[in-house]
């Protein structure tokens, strides 16, 4: 069994402001040492007695990242039989996320979909029955994960790692030619040459990073749709909640073609609002695609807003839609209450189980319940996050950084004269982090790739 | 008429490189031993090119002596040239590649088997594999005559119904004209065993009297002579050698192979069996790099005896008429006549995923097989082979523990692992970029890595077993004493170090952290080092390379670490995969076909996932607890 030490959010990420992060494995210790200050400064959690809490805060260098309080438990009394560590973040998402990263800046890798419940079977913690349901959920997670890997990635971003991995491979399938065949293919001063290359490698990699790291903040929020048939009233809700005239507000139905997408704060919490085309059945070829995508968005959406005209009666198509969000976490509001009403809150409530609020976007009413109901929903733990996002998101972060690392250590070769057969090692440990992020193995693709290149043999 | 001749343990057929280590470890070992080849005067002998080891091959040739093997001693024996190349690398790739003269090297080799106690040589061609419920019970030869056995190692090479061709011209023999071997395929498809047909191929030979060698750059031996085998010292092996030559092919010579493809066998759909990406011939080189100007040719001597160079860059099937004109548009084989033609051989083998790692037959008990036979290409790729089989085929009748080399232990495990857990599509070649661990693996501390292993086998001695103890003892000692001693910034210290250009010191430091720098080894700091004792010349190479790369190896030492763990995870040879519900199809499918015998192997199959492998681990836990619980 590997016996690196593992870190996750243990908790849902928005469940009540709290969220735990679980450290476990031998280094536990000896990390949370390093990062962790208790109020006198004097206390090392590593000499503490085993199954106690405390309280301090997580620092990085001198900066405070925020009070916590820290339960540590010694092997083998605990949920893996390893070391375990729990930090109780109270800072909030963003907080939380600053505290999983400094941990994971301690030589601590972050752990695989259903690590720890496998380190806790594997070390004869969980009981014999469950181990079916382990091995079950093990690929079905793996397959999740890889696939929204890939789905994080904008084509480009693809694009640029597929060839810096290759240009990697053909600088390995170049040094190893060379060492395999002496007598034929030269390598005289390519290590000049290969730092050239290093140097643009390191480069675009580092953007990488800096694009997941600012990704991750448009992704922290919640991911909030606001659905409606045309001219409900859509684009002036989220015009009010932004406080900016971004999305074109007509009174002709069917002005919204595309979706808009804003980030807003509301106290504490973020939303990710995404304004769709309205949807109604509509013979308009360009604005129907804007209806497939709203559909397709709403089927992703950690919460929907669905916005009806209450001085309109209820049609085909808003039955069509509530059955939709049933499942969903929904807001339905009833707009125009400033108009003569066709339809009441009563009305609705027999078509469904999501809360309903009156409002006049036109007269501001109704508003501040909106954002109160929100609030209280999120901090109830009902809407939750696309936990997987965070997660891919940190999993690109760390192969990009080990692969920089790699590198690094291939530059250092270089600069100590080391022989060149020194840096394949670590130009084929870049090529197998970049190569996580694909879900692609190394296999047979150096000899492929020596011999679909140099010309080799007796 | 069949009839029972004489009853032996262990039958070697094939007395290629493969089969004479296996026949004198088995004959070592003591069990009763008899090799059969179709002809005697082919006992380890070299159709193809006239030299051992190069670059992973030497290493491999290192690690066949330090078991106990032979082919190390006999290249010592009979080499006519010696080199370690890649000296301006690192010491993970140095690698040490001997001309032999081909002739002497057989017959060297076939004295050691004749006078090798309980080995018997027989010239018969065997034709079938006997047995009784999928276990061994013996052989027939082709005039019926029956050897009771109770293990057998096939070792056929590229005899299984070879076919040679060039052109239009077809040859129904095993390479040198030597007659194939055309019966056992059947017998071995009858046993229920999955074939494969590759295909290899050989230059021509040229008179060197016809060749003007004004042309072409000589390529002399190294002078100091670093022998294959740990038992020589390099002063007992030390003798004239001859040159190779270089040349390179002309434009002209590309024109005349282009105008010709179309009746080279491998384009004209003549040859099925699949060729090797790594020897090329001359026309794959032409076509498939066509914007190469020249390629490299090395004319390199046959032997001694003969007047006979091998043409080493220009292996070809194209038709007699053609190898002609392409030979002589080479600078300095104007004239050249041509000895023997270049063809490209076919043959039968097997799809090696069949074998467990002990080179033995998962589905016939006491059925072992090494060399070409299994896929593999190259001398050495065969006798470690023939030397890992034959020694488990003793193990097995002696009831000892198997010979399992690991992937970190040395190439030999690289090699046969490849071989039995990764798709086999054209003939195996060993290569430096194979061996994950390669810095740990390098060809000077073969005898480190290995002898102890080849002691408790019983194919190395008890002295040469002390030996390497006290060769362990002397390398630690002096690590540690340069470790602990420390150098202070004197006038002495800064003058040697000025003279060696290497930066001045400004505050005391230690012989090891000098030794560490690029531009500084062990024998240079001498003058500053009165402490020393004399050491041999082995040991202060191991205590330069563990010092100066010391960082680098302990990485790979961690990460052997890991791999082990993972490769002691065993599985049970009876596991049914398709119980295991979290298994992807594809991965039971591979899972079923390869058998790996551990969690480590089962990785490395392609089509398994790290998480197939999560799933595996976690339904062994299961069983393992279960069947302990029965056992209550």
């Amino acid at each position: 069994m590997k016996t690196d030490t593992i870190a996750a959010i243990a908790t849902g990420l928005s469940s009540g402001g709290i969220s735990i992060i679980r450290i476990s494995g031998d280094h536990a210790f000896p990390a949370i040492d390093r990062i962790y200050q208790s109020k006198n400064k004097k206390k090392k959690l590593s000499k503490e007695k085993s199954h106690t809490i405390n309280y301090g805060f997580i620092v990085d260098d001198e900066d405070i990242i925020d009070e916590v309080m820290v339960t540590i438990m010694r092997a083998p009394s605990t949920y893996t039989r390893e070391d375990v560590i729990e930090i109780n973040c109270h800072g909030g998402i963003v907080v939380t996320r600053k505290v999983l990263e400094l941990v994971l800046g301690q030589g601590i890798r972050l752990a695989e979909p259903g690590e720890f419940t496998k380190r806790a079977f594997l070390n004869g913690r969980i009981d014999l029955s469950q181990a079916e349901a382990v091995c079950d959920i093990i690929n079905a997670k793996n397959d999740i994960a890889l696939r929204n890997s890939i789905k994080q990635l904008k084509g480009r971003e693809l694009e640029i790692i597929k060839t810096i991995r290759n240009n990697i491979l053909r600088d390995i399938a170049f040094i190893e030619a060379a060492l395999d065949d002496p007598e034929h293919i030269s390598i005289e001063g390519f290590s000049e040459e290969l730092y050239e290359h290093l140097n643009k490698y390191s480069q675009s990699i580092n953007k990488l990073i800096q694009g997941s790291k600012s990704g991750k903040l448009i992704k922290e929020g919640i991911k909030t749709v606001i659905l409606g048939k045309p001219n409900v009233g859509k684009s002036s809700l989220l015009n009010i909640l932004v406080r900016e005239d971004r999305a074109i507000v007509t009174d002709i139905a069917g002005t919204t073609r595309d979706t808009l997408e804003e980030t807003i704060r509301l106290n504490d919490i973020t939303l990710n609002i995404i304004d769709t085309a309205g949807i109604r059945s509509t013979e308009d070829e360009v604005e129907k695609i804007g209806v497939d995508k709203a559909m397709r968005i709403a089927k992703e959406a950690d919460l929907i807003i669905y916005v009806m005209d209450s001085s309109t009666p209820l049609d085909d198509n808003d039955e069509i839609i509530l059955s939709l969000i049933k499942d969903k976490m929904a807001i339905l509001l009833l707009n125009k209450s400033d108009l003569y009403p066709k339809i009441s809150v009563n009305d609705i409530k027999d078509k469904s189980n999501h809360p309903i609020i009156s409002t006049s976007f036109v007269e501001h009413k109704g508003l501040e319940e909106l954002e109160q109901l929100i609030k209280e929903m999120f901090f109830k733990g009902d809407i939750t996050f696309n936990e997987d996002v965070y997660i891919t998101n940190d999993r690109h972060i760390e192969a990009f950084t080990n692969s920089l690392e790699a590198l690094n250590m291939v530059k250092e070769s270089i600069n100590n004269n080391m022989p060149e057969d020194f840096y394949s090692i670590d130009l084929m440990n870049a090529y197998e982090e970049l190569g996580k992020i694909l879900g692609e193995n190394v296999g047979e693709d150096l000899i492929n790739m020596i011999f679909a290149e140099f010309c080799m043999g007796k | 008429m069949s009839y029972v001749y004489e009853e032996y343990d262990v039958v070697v057929i094939g007395a290629g490189h493969a089969g004479c280590e296996a026949a004198l470890a088995s004959a070592r070992l003591s069990l009763k031993t008899i090799i059969f080849t179709v002809a005697m005067d082919s006992i380890a002998l070299m159709p193809c090119n006239p030299n051992i080891g190069g670059t992973s091959k030497g290493h491999l040739v290192r690690e066949i002596d330090a078991l106990g093997g032979e082919m190390g001693k006999n290249i010592d024996k009979t080499y006519i040239q010696s080199r370690m190349l890649n000296l301006s690398k690192g010491p993970a790739v140095h690698s040490l590649r001997a001309q032999a003269d081909k002739r002497e090297y057989s017959s060297s080799m076939r004295k050691v088997l004749e006078n090798t106690p309980n080995l018997t040589l027989r010239q018969a061609e065997i034709v079938e594999i006997l047995t009784k419920d999928k276990q061994i019970t013996g052989v027939k030869t082709y005039s019926g005559s029956i050897y009771p056995c109770k293990a057998v190692i096939i070792c056929t090479g590229t005899y299984l119904n070879a076919r040679c061709i060039y052109g239009e011209t077809v040859h129904m023999t095993g390479p040198d004209g030597l007659s194939s071997a055309v019966y056992l395929t059947e017998s071995l498809k009858n046993l229920g065993i999955e074939m494969f047909r590759f295909k290899t191929g050989t230059p021509a030979r040229i008179d060197k009297r016809s060749i003007d060698f004004s042309r072409m750059e000589e390529q002399k031996g190294d002078e100091k002579i670093v022998p294959f085998s740990f038992s020589n010292r390099s002063e007992d092996i030390i003798k004239d050698q001859v040159s190779c030559w270089l040349t390179y092919t002309t434009p002209e010579t590309h024109d005349i192979i282009r105008a010709n493809i179309g009746r080279s066998p491998l384009y004209s759909g003549n040859i099925k069996g699949t060729g090797a990406r790594y020897c090329p011939s001359i026309e794959d080189k032409v076509v498939k790099f066509a914007d190469k100007e020249r390629h490299q040719v090395f004319i390199e001597p046959e032997g001694s005896y003969t007047n006979e160079m091998y043409i080493s860059g220009m292996s070809s099937s194209l038709p007699e008429d053609v190898q002609v004109k392409m030979y002589r548009s080479v600078p300095g084989l104007e004239k050249a006549n041509i000895v023997r033609n270049a063809y490209a051989i076919e043959y039968d083998c097997i799809n090696p995923s069949q074998l467990k790692p002990t080179l033995e037959f998962r589905n016939i008990d006491g059925l072992f097989c090494a060399g070409q036979f299994n896929g593999s290409s190259g001398y050495e790729e065969a006798a470690a082979q023939g030397l890992v089989a034959g020694i488990n085929a003793a193990m097995k009748l002696l009831d000892k523990e198997p010979l399992i080399i690991d992937r970190s232990q040395a190439y030999i495990g690289v090699l046969i692992d490849d071989l039995i857990t990764k798709e086999t599509n054209e003939p195996y070649r060993m290569m430096t970029s194979r061996a994950e661990y390669r810095l740990l693996l390098r060809q000077d501390n073969a005898d480190l890595r290995l002898r102890k292993i080849g002691y408790q086998v019983g194919l190395i001695d008890e002295d040469s077993y002390q030996a390497i103890h006290n060769k362990e003892k002397a390398i630690k000692e002096e690590i540690e004493r340069l470790e602990n001693t420390t150098i202070g910034a004197n006038k002495d210290v800064q003058a040697l170090l000025e003279s060696l250009k290497s930066a001045p010191l400004s505050t005391a430091t230690t012989l090891a952290e000098l030794i560490r720098r690029p531009e500084l080894n062990y024998e240079m700091l001498e003058s500053i080092d009165p402490g020393r004792k004399v050491l041999p010349e082995d040991v202060i190479e191991q205590v330069n390379i563990n010092i100066k790369y010391e960082g680098y190896i302990v990485r790979q030492l961690k990460q052997v670490e890991q791999h082990k763990k993972m490769e002691n995870k065993k599985i049970p040879e009876t596991l049914d995969y398709n119980m295991i519900s979290g298994l992807r199809i594809e991965a039971k499918q591979k899972l079923v076909k390869y058998r790996p015998v551990s969690i480590g192997q089962a990785s490395r199959i392609s089509g398994v996932t790290p998480a197939d492998i999560s799933v595996l681990m976690v339904y062994l836990m299961q069983h393992n607890s279960k069947e302990a619980k029965s056992k209550q």
